[in-house]
């Protein structure tokens, strides 16, 4: 990556936390700040990726502005991960266009709308028909499949380009288990929002320590993993043991997916609330609006899910089948180039963490 | 717009001894009003800087180790203090730490292990989660959950003190002066050293020179207004806690990050580039403090330290990088002092050194033979380069002036005890704090006579 204002910007402050350390009980990012006394591109962008946004160390900061040191890390770090998940996006110019705009990624979502329906009226059997039909009356599974392959696919392939970048960028190393277990860890506990002492983050009311960010991120990712889980269940029982959709209320692919389906929207729900309250000053407040653009995104796809199993047998059906696989389509194709990426970041720079740490 | 309140007491400060004493004040029911004279951002005085809170214990406790009994405390005061102590007030503040720390806790303060760096503490001091600061934010919103009422950028001019009862607090306000009568007064508003017309008195004109590490509102105006009036004061007038910090720190609220660690594994010399002080006296956390002086007396109150490429990575790294150079007469310009005299003050230096083994991390004996003043410890030639180089200046932490007050808080007048006046913090320190410093104890003194005086002064406004 090209040397940027950003990263030098970065660099300043994390070497005025490290005369400093008062927060390093706060997260991963100081002990990592504290092994080293230099730090390279390639650390700074691994620091960017290990802050979690959480904010404890800019209300604790006696540094922050009006003192001219102006030390503003959550907003240093962030402009930093941004643009290193740009720069190493494939292509970079879907990055730099739908990070920063939430009206592009609901264009993307109604331009996979008008693509769905095209293929609804190609597919189309009589109106009657396609209900009595369900959705694969509407749609048939293979015309699904056909769309749904690439959607999936070629985001993976990107995605999979850019990590071997930012991997080679950050000194990462060969991966072993115990890098996972570690890592995982943190993940499946989201222990960097825990603000040190498990009371979370400082997010939406200045300097309060609150849980919600946390639990509703949770909410989310699991959420998030639920109806994923649904989906792959569903496949593997329609191809490996012939029994295709519909599934009954006590089926693995529905309970997956009415949970999933509820955690995700209450998740995305209470996330963009918080976002609302938030400082944008603490964050990158050039993405702000494709950050709440994507936390939507995720609430359209899991609302209309959860709706189109609620009235998946009424009149209403095509249309929200239309709209769910909408989003569905624009969700898969733009986690290249949105904060989904995020996830993928994080997991490689708390591996890389881990690697260090266990050097030590 | 005059300010409406019915307070029952009035704290005068907004740092940690302040925010004790308003919870506790307003835990026993009282009405409490903090005026603070520093805006939000910057609210907290000193204690904004701080980072731990040296706590006496009888075994391991929340983060604190091992056990640190009163008397070893006790004994730790004394050799900082060379006995400069109020006996009776310090055991008091030492015993109490104790169970202070649980109810800082219970009130919002989160501590952590010692920090890396530190190690020397994690048996004596409980430090902060996120520092001082994070401590002041966790205290004003306990407080204001209590309904203690914050005026930020109210300043204190003036309490009219009758017949030993404070019945006035005279304070500006949004550009307007107002005036309250409340039943009891803390004054927690700190030391004067923000004040360098007020240093410069005890210490010429070389005290516009120096740095003041904390917060530029702790100017002294209260102080000095019940001084005026009478009040007893304790603590040497002139003197004041002063460190030697990088050259380079901003003139206020520099704080930690301005420490420069390096000296004992360096060569110190003035702007003529002499040596005045052997450097490597003792381990640096028992000498920081004499440098601000010797810092002090050299002209223009300035130093230079210097070191080589070997010994960069032996100190905490500090806010400003070293200037760099690859021989000693590069250095000495790009740090505007004589190249040919530090030339020559360095091989003189080097030519003193002595063969034996070092070891940075304690008194290693490796000292120089033959040099006035000699280097007895750490002394290893300056010769591999590239050079690196730091400017020293004195950084002022706090003064020793105070009121005096007895084991109740409360403020002696010249007839006795002032009836409705109690102080804590910086401000009433000097009485325990004659002379030196010891870590944390600036914060244990903050919260238990914080606390003492929130209870005390409750009770007289509840009366």
């Amino acid at each position: 990556m090209q040397i940027t204002k950003t990263i030098e910007e970065a660099r300043r402050q994390v070497e005025i936390c490290n005369a400093c350390r008062y927060c390093e009980s706060f997260c991963s990012v100081f002990p990592a700040i504290n092994r080293e006394r230099h730090f390279s591109d390639g650390d700074i962008t691994q620091l960017a990726n290990l802050c979690h946004n959480c904010r404890g160390c800019y209300y604790a900061c006696q540094y922050t502005e009006p003192h001219e040191f102006k030390v503003n890390i959550p907003k240093a770090m962030a402009e930093v991960r941004q643009e290193s998940w740009q720069d190493y996006a494939v292509p970079a110019m879907a990055a730099k266009t739908f990070h920063k705009s939430g009206v592009l990624m609901a264009l993307a979502v109604i331009a996979a709308l008008a693509f769905i329906l095209l293929l609804f009226q190609n597919a189309a059997p009589a109106a009657g028909e396609a209900q009595a039909a369900g959705f694969y009356g509407v749609l048939p599974h293979n015309a699904m499949i056909a769309v749904f392959i690439p959607a999936f696919f070629l985001p993976i392939i990107s995605i999979a380009i850019s990590l071997r970048r930012y991997w080679k960028s950050i000194g990462g190393e060969r991966l072993r288990l115990a890098h996972f277990t570690n890592a995982l860890g943190s993940v499946a506990k989201l222990k960097d929002l825990s603000g040190g002492q498990g009371e979370g983050c400082n997010f939406e009311d200045e300097d309060r320590f609150s849980n919600a960010r946390r639990w509703s991120h949770q909410a989310i990712m699991y959420g998030f993993l639920l109806c994923f889980a649904s989906t792959s269940v569903a496949t593997i029982m329609h191809y490996f043991f012939n029994m295709p959709a519909p599934y009954p209320l006590f089926s693995l692919p529905k309970l997956l997916g009415i949970t999933g389906g509820v955690i995700l929207s209450l998740g995305t729900l209470s996330m963009a609330s918080l976002k609302l309250r938030a400082d944008k000053n603490l964050g990158d407040a050039r993405v702000w609006g494709g950050e709440m653009g994507f936390v939507l995104l995720l609430f359209v796809v899991s609302t209309t899910g959860l709706a189109l199993y609620m009235l998946g047998s009424t009149g209403a059906m095509p249309a929200l089948l239309a709209i769910h696989l909408a989003s569905v389509l624009a969700f898969f194709l733009l986690t290249p180039f949105s904060k989904m990426i995020h996830g993928f970041y994080r997991l490689a720079s708390l591996l890389r963490d881990a690697q260090i740490k266990a050097k030590l | 717009m005059a300010v409406q309140s019915d307070a029952d007491i009035v704290i005068i400060g907004g740092g940690n001894a302040a925010l004790c004493a308003a919870i506790t004040a307003a835990e026993a029911g009282a009405k409490v009003l903090i005026l603070e004279g520093a805006p939000k951002a910057y609210r907290g005085g000193n204690s904004r800087h701080t980072r731990n809170f040296r706590c006496m214990h009888q075994k391991p406790m929340s983060v604190l180790v091992d056990r640190y009994d009163a008397d070893e405390y006790y004994e730790d005061l004394l050799k900082v203090t060379g006995g400069k102590t109020d006996p009776e007030l310090a055991k008091l503040a030492i015993n109490a730490s104790e169970e202070c720390q649980p109810w800082m806790e219970a009130n919002g303060v989160r501590f952590q292990p010692s920090l890396s760096g530190t190690l020397s503490l994690a048996r004596t001091n409980a430090f902060f989660a996120g520092g001082g600061k994070a401590l002041v934010n966790a205290y004003y919103r306990t407080a204001q959950a209590l309904g203690v009422e914050v005026l930020y950028e109210a300043k204190v001019t003036h309490l009219s003190l009758e017949q030993n009862r404070v019945t006035a607090v005279e304070f500006s306000y949004q550009g307007e002066s107002h005036i309250l009568h409340p039943k009891a007064v803390i004054a927690a508003s700190g030391g004067f050293q923000a004040d360098t017309d007020w240093l410069a008195e005890a210490w010429g004109p070389a005290a516009k020179n120096f740095l003041i590490r904390g917060t530029p509102y702790n100017r002294g105006v209260v102080l000095k207004d019940l001084l005026d009036q009478g009040i007893q004061s304790v603590g040497d007038p002139t003197q004041c806690h002063a460190v030697a910090i990088d050259g380079r720190a901003p003139k206020f609220d520099g704080g930690i990050v301005t420490r420069l660690d390096c000296v004992p594994f360096s060569v110190v010399v003035n702007k003529n580039a002499e040596r005045f002080y052997d450097e490597g006296e003792d381990v640096w956390p028992k000498r920081y403090a004499i440098w601000g002086r010797l810092v002090a007396a050299q002209p223009d109150q300035i130093g230079y330290v210097i070191i080589d490429a070997k010994s960069l990575n032996l100190f905490m790294p500090s806010v400003f990088p070293p200037i760099k150079a690859d021989s000693i007469a590069e250095l000495a310009e790009k740090m505007g002092i004589p190249a040919e005299k530090l030339e020559s003050t360095i091989n003189e230096f080097n030519a003193a050194c002595t063969d034996g083994d070092f070891h940075p991390t304690e008194l290693d004996g490796l000292a120089t033979q033959g040099l006035t003043p000699p280097k007895t410890n750490w002394a290893r030639p300056i010769t591999e380069a590239p050079f690196y180089g730091y400017s020293l200046r004195t950084g002022v932490t706090f003064t020793y002036l105070g009121l005096k007050v007895d084991k109740t808080a409360q403020v002696q007048g010249p007839q006795g005890a002032v009836e409705n006046l109690w102080a804590a913090g910086e401000i009433m320190a000097g009485s325990i704090l004659g002379q030196g410093y010891l870590a944390g104890f600036g914060m244990t003194i903050g919260t238990v006579f914080g606390r003492i005086a929130g209870k005390e002064a409750a009770q007289y406004a509840n009366h």
